[in-house]
């Protein structure tokens, strides 16, 4: 995938002698994973083991008349089959609100229904046996007695008041509405000289983990205690609400995170399936293991991206963008998702639109709506797409109405890269982005004028090539002012501890989790670089509530940037102490030496004084030899969370080059390109993984991914070989280049880089198709764009 | 998604294979290379009481040509296919159309006797068979059944075969000496079943077609030898030829719609796929510019 690479900037003020920042250095956990001696959630065995499996509602709306057990309990190897209503007694419900989104509401939701169901995969009842075939096999005898009633399932009708309200007690089908009006937005569409309207329509999609959700539940009824393995972004998340739902203590709670076979926002939230299986557990009294399986997935893995957003914008013809306004709809299954709700992704619309660019004109609105599908929730780059492919299709729209060239127009209305800090239409705060830098940095990459003239000179042979420009902005970082303000127990400070052992290695221990994207290098190479101790001397443990100091996990994009920072602070304290107590040795001061190479040497001319080793033996077996008073200390814990701004905002630009087939409605990819700000670089080859990886989620939303339902709610592509996700045949070469502007919240500098590449690539693809389409005088504005959407659009079917 | 309980046996010889499935009946499948049967048994949609393995049969697998006839055992794999020289030599279109099933790990496995028994319609290999004139070779309990390709598939998963019958292999005639061939196929992704195909064999003299077999797939509830070839045949094709042709292929296909495709769509696809092959084949590129039709 890679062609030849932009040079990536490196930071100076870390780059010590031997330091790892910056450099590409190869994760410490590969070999484990590669000679199979990973630990999933799915290897974990434990003695007394069951499966659970869940028998799912058919149907996508319906009251459950009865459920007829009794030939299921007779089946080999089963151990319980238990209602909703059964499990009720372990478990309580749950809403998922948070106080800072004003006037989002939600209905009680529990671990397995209760009276009814409320989409199609929603679990009616569990089977417990000594296998998962068998608990399959006895699943097949559980008869339930379901009453259908009507599915709500379009979100353009679910407001009308002939729709039946899904919970009569919040009164209607509306989840959350927020409307935004900054500027004067009439005033400026009256002066533009060309008004531009649109409606985007995105697919529902969803994340597609290699690995399926999965959680062993071992309750010891001996210790009073639970323990959690589960593959989670959020290890001390899940320890707060399972004990609050199961009546426990959060100390009689710890979750254990191993490896994980792929995140993206799929798992960072609590699911009913998850909250049954720990309720299993302390019902049946053993561990109880439940693994997702492919179908189930599909219907219960959260869901994103549905939404309908009509977008307008004004220009003048010198190509000022004079405003944005857009009406933003989605519709997110029966409950709000918990603990982080299903308004953010509507929230994060608002919030986005416009981002990149100067106009303070901006109006808004964002309604969310219930209806009887799969859940809906926080996917890689939470409203990110819908933001950027709405703006951006918009600039490209308003572009083509006064003839002026995509990149010129983004020229002439980006935030100046000087202007710095300054605030955007919805209120958020920037403190340093370079769209300006990264559109040029773009512009040489791609060799954008040649480009141009190459499409020129092949239309004229019939081929129909497109380029696609898309500026975006990227939440990182976040403050409690994502979660916490509004009283969810989501911390978003991460702790990290370091520790010298009696060897001189380092373990260090932190809040942070590792779901592949290299949480365990990052934090490694920083701590390394920060003592001077060789990458291959320090171990990071991560994922376990009862060994790591308390934080937030992996999500938003904020593990290298918050997390990161807890390991240099760290670090730092732990090197001041270990240099103490070499000075007091060594008869030095602490100012004269210093750490490289795993040994203490000094400052003026580099000469060894002591091994690390060395040191550590006299520490901790012969105390006795130190002067009178001196108690090292070769452990050290910091703690780090942004407060002076909410977010750490990253800034970036992506294009794509590509052919369209206007006979077939096919398109091939042929390049993409990105430029991403994420300040200070860790790991290069980390960072353009995440970029890379990003972007073909990204693509995959562009070109094939989508839940298809039926107008009754039934999911009807639930498997692989129908729900397409994109496959390394259909990817383009991408090619990933850097600014670097550092963030003055914290010494690293280092902001968030997971979410970039899903953020911009469905805009630059469609704004790609589009300009491919110009020829044949039609747009579209729905994705994913698929041969059958284009043929309809060129009339050709 | 773990397959319902079922039991095993590994047939020993074609005759213990056939006498095994006079004995079960409907309640035996047999197994060839599995990677159609055993995903639909993981997702139970199907749930055979009786497993028949037949994958020891080494004198089912191979590939020989004798005289004129290029015979394929049904064990042969899809790897096989792809690597043989034979086939390259004899059947290169056949060499085409496995390059577009499925993905390395389940050419590996899957057998082109599992494909044609199979008979998915929007399936590669039996669309060949027709284009070839394939004939199919059947044993059952009253002996060995001949059955030509366009007689062999009857529906969406269905063919002529009896539950007590095994396919054992496959007969084609190998490739006259002039003849030239086209395989294309639309799909979103590498690898997945076609939204339409097409296997074409022609020769051509003169700069027109001699002969024109146009074997098409994922166009219906089988796969489709098109009658119309024949008004492109001994012709000198232009424009209206090609589009009169376009036409009576039109009334022909009879298409299904599905997740990725309108029954509209795969009608105008087949029509862009046949203008394609014509003028690949004659190499007429004039052709093509009315394809967007
Ligand atoms: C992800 C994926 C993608 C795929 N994509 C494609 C594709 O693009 N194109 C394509 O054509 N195929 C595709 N396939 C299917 C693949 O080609 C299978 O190998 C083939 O369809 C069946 O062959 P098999 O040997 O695996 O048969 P099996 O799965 O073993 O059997 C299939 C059926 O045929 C019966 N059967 C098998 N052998 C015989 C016999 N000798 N006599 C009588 N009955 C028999 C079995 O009882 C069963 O009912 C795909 C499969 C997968 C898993």
């Amino acid at each position: 995938m890679t062609s030849e690479l932009a040079n990536p900037q490196t930071l100076s003020a870390l780059d010590r002698p031997n330091s790892y920042i910056g450099k590409a250095v190869p994760r410490p956990n590969l070999d484990r994973l590669m000679q199979g001696r990973g630990l999933y959630v799915s290897d974990i065995e434990l003695p007394r083991m069951a499966y659970a499996v869940f028998l799912r509602s058919p149907h996508a709306h319906a009251r459950i008349v009865g459920i007829e057990t009794s030939a299921a309990k007779q089946m080999p190897g089963v151990i319980a089959v238990v209602s909703g209503r059964e499990l009720s007694t372990v478990v309580t419900p749950w809403v998922g609100v948070l106080s800072h989104l004003k006037g989002l509401k939600s209905a009680p939701q529990s671990a397995i229904a209760v009276d009814r169901v409320c989409w199609q995969g929603e679990a009616v009842a569990a089977v417990v046996a000594a296998s998962r075939a068998q608990a399959e096999d006895a699943a097949e005898h559980v008869s339930v007695k379901y009453e259908e009633l009507h599915a709500v399932t379009d979100m353009r009708t679910a407001l009308d008041p002939a729709t039946p309200v899904i919970h009569a007690s919040l009164g209607d089908n509306l989840a959350f509405e927020r409307i935004h009006d900054a500027g004067a937005v009439d005033q400026a569409f009256a002066e533009s000289d060309e008004v531009f309207e649109a409606e985007f329509v995105f697919g529902r999609h969803t994340g597609v983990t290699l690995e399926p959700r999965a959680v062993v539940a071992d309750w010891s009824a001996a210790e009073a205690k639970l323990t959690i393995y589960q593959g989670t972004q959020a290890p001390h998340m899940v320890q707060n609400i399972a004990a609050l739902h199961l009546g426990l203590k959060e100390s009689q709670v710890r979750v254990v995170c191993k490896d994980v076979g792929g995140s993206f926002g799929i798992k960072v939230h609590i699911y009913a399936d998850e909250m049954a299986t720990y309720a299993l557990s302390k019902l049946l009294r053993r561990p109880v293991k439940f693994v997702a399986d492919r179908v189930e997935s599909f219907n219960t893995d959260i869901h994103a991206r549905d939404h309908r957003c009509r977008g307008k914008i004004g220009v003048k013809r010198d190509g000022t963008i004079m405003a944005f306004e857009i009406d933003d709809l989605t519709g997110i299954g029966p409950y709000s998702m918990y603990p982080r709700t299903s308004a953010i992704e509507a929230n994060q619309v608002v919030n986005l639109v416009g981002g990149p660019y100067v106009t303070g004109n901006y109006r808004a609105r964002a309604r969310v709506v219930f209806q009887n599908k799969n859940v809906m929730c926080q996917y890689r780059a939470v409203g990110h797409p819908i933001a950027c492919s709405v703006t951006e299709g918009l600039v490209d729209l308003a572009a083509m109405k006064i003839a002026m060239d995509p990149v010129e127009i983004r020229r002439r209305n980006l935030i100046a890269d000087d202007a710095y800090p300054c605030a955007s239409p919805s209120g958020l705060r920037f403190e340093q982005l370079s769209h300006h830098a990264a559109l040029a940095k773009l512009v040489q990459m791609m060799d954008y004028d040649a480009l141009r003239a190459e499409q020129a000179a092949l239309r004229v042979k019939n081929i129909h090539r497109g380029i696609g420009i898309a500026s975006f902005i990227e939440v990182t970082n976040p403050s409690a002012a994502f979660y916490g303000v509004g009283g969810a127990k989501i911390s978003s400070q991460d702790g990290v501890a370091v520790r010298l052992d009696a060897q001189g290695s380092v373990i260090c221990q932190t809040s942070i989790t590792e779901q592949g994207q290299g949480s365990e290098s990052l934090t490694a190479q920083i701590v390394g670089s920060v003592l001077g101790v060789s990458m291959d001397r320090v171990r990071v443990i991560l994922g376990d509530t009862d060994n790591t100091p308390y934080g937030g996990g992996t999500w938003a994009s904020r593990g290298a940037g918050i997390g990161g920072e807890a390991a240099l602070q760290a670090a730092k304290v732990l090197r001041k102490n270990i240099l103490d107590v070499a000075a007091v040795v060594l008869q030095s001061t602490p100012s004269e030496l210093d750490i490289v190479n795993n040994a203490v040497v000094n400052v003026v001319d580099g000469a060894p004084r002591i091994d690390l080793s060395e040191l550590a033996r006299i520490v901790y077996f012969r105390p006795d030899t130190l002067p009178p008073g001196i108690q090292p200390e070769l452990m050290a814990t910091r703690h780090f969370v942004p407060r002076n701004y909410p977010f750490a905002f990253t800034n970036g630009v992506q294009a794509s080059w590509l052919e369209l087939d206007p006979d077939t409605g096919f398109v091939k990819l042929l390049k993409h390109w990105v430029v991403e700000d994420c300040g200070t670089i860790i790991n290069p080859q980390l960072v353009d993984e995440q970029i890379r990886g990003g972007v073909v989620q990204g693509l995959g939303a562009a070109l094939f991914e989508k839940c298809v339902y039926d107008e009754r709610g039934q999911l009807t592509n639930a498997n692989m070989a129908d729900y397409l996700v994109p496959m390394s045949g259909e990817m383009p070469d991408i090619d990933v280049g850097h600014v670097v502007s550092p963030t003055l919240e914290s010494e690293l500098g280092a902001k968030g880089a997971g979410e970039a590449g899903t953020a911009g690539a469905a805009a630059a693809v469609t704004n790609a198709v589009n300009d491919a389409l110009r020829p044949f005088g039609t747009i579209i504005t729905e994705i994913p764009l698929t041969p059958q959407v284009i043929l309809t659009a060129l009339g050709r079917i | 998604m773990k397959a319902a309980a079922f039991a095993y046996v590994r047939a020993t010889s074609v005759e213990n294979a056939l006498e095994l499935l006079s004995v079960h009946g409907e309640a035996a499948k047999l197994l060839s290379g599995g990677q159609s049967l055993v995903p639909a048994m993981n997702l139970r949609l199907v749930a055979p009481e009786l497993i028949v393995d037949i994958g020891e049969l080494t004198e089912l697998r191979g590939v020989a040509v004798k005289g004129e006839v290029l015979t394929i055992g049904a064990l042969t794999r899809h790897a096989d296919l792809l690597k043989s020289r034979e086939i390259a030599a004899h059947a290169p279109l056949l060499k085409d159309a496995v390059a577009h099933v499925a993905h390395p790990a389940i050419r590996n496995r899957g057998t082109i006797g599992g494909s044609l028994a199979h008979a998915d319609p929007a399936s590669e290999l039996p669309a060949c068979m027709l284009t070839l004139g394939a004939t199919i070779i059947a044993r059952g309990p009253g002996g060995e059944r001949r059955i030509a390709a366009n007689e062999f598939f009857v529906g969406i998963y269905e063919t002529t075969l009896t539950p007590q019958e095994l396919l054992v292999a496959v007969e084609l005639p190998v490739n006259p000496k002039n003849s030239t061939h086209f395989f294309h196929e639309f799909a979103r992704r590498h690898g997945d079943y076609a939204i339409v195909g097409l296997a074409a064999q022609a020769s051509i003299k003169d700069g027109r077609f001699a002969d024109l077999r146009l074997g098409f797939f994922a166009v219906g509830d089988r796969p489709l030898l098109a009658k119309s070839a024949s008004k492109l045949v001994d012709v000198a094709i232009t424009p209206a030829v090609l589009s009169e042709a376009a036409s009576a292929l039109d009334d022909e296909l009879d298409p299904l719609e599905d997740q990725q495709a309108t029954a509209a769509m795969r009608r105008h696809l087949a029509k862009v796929l046949l203008t394609r092959c014509v003028s690949l084949l004659l190499a007429r590129s004039d052709l093509r510019a009315g394809a967007s039709a």
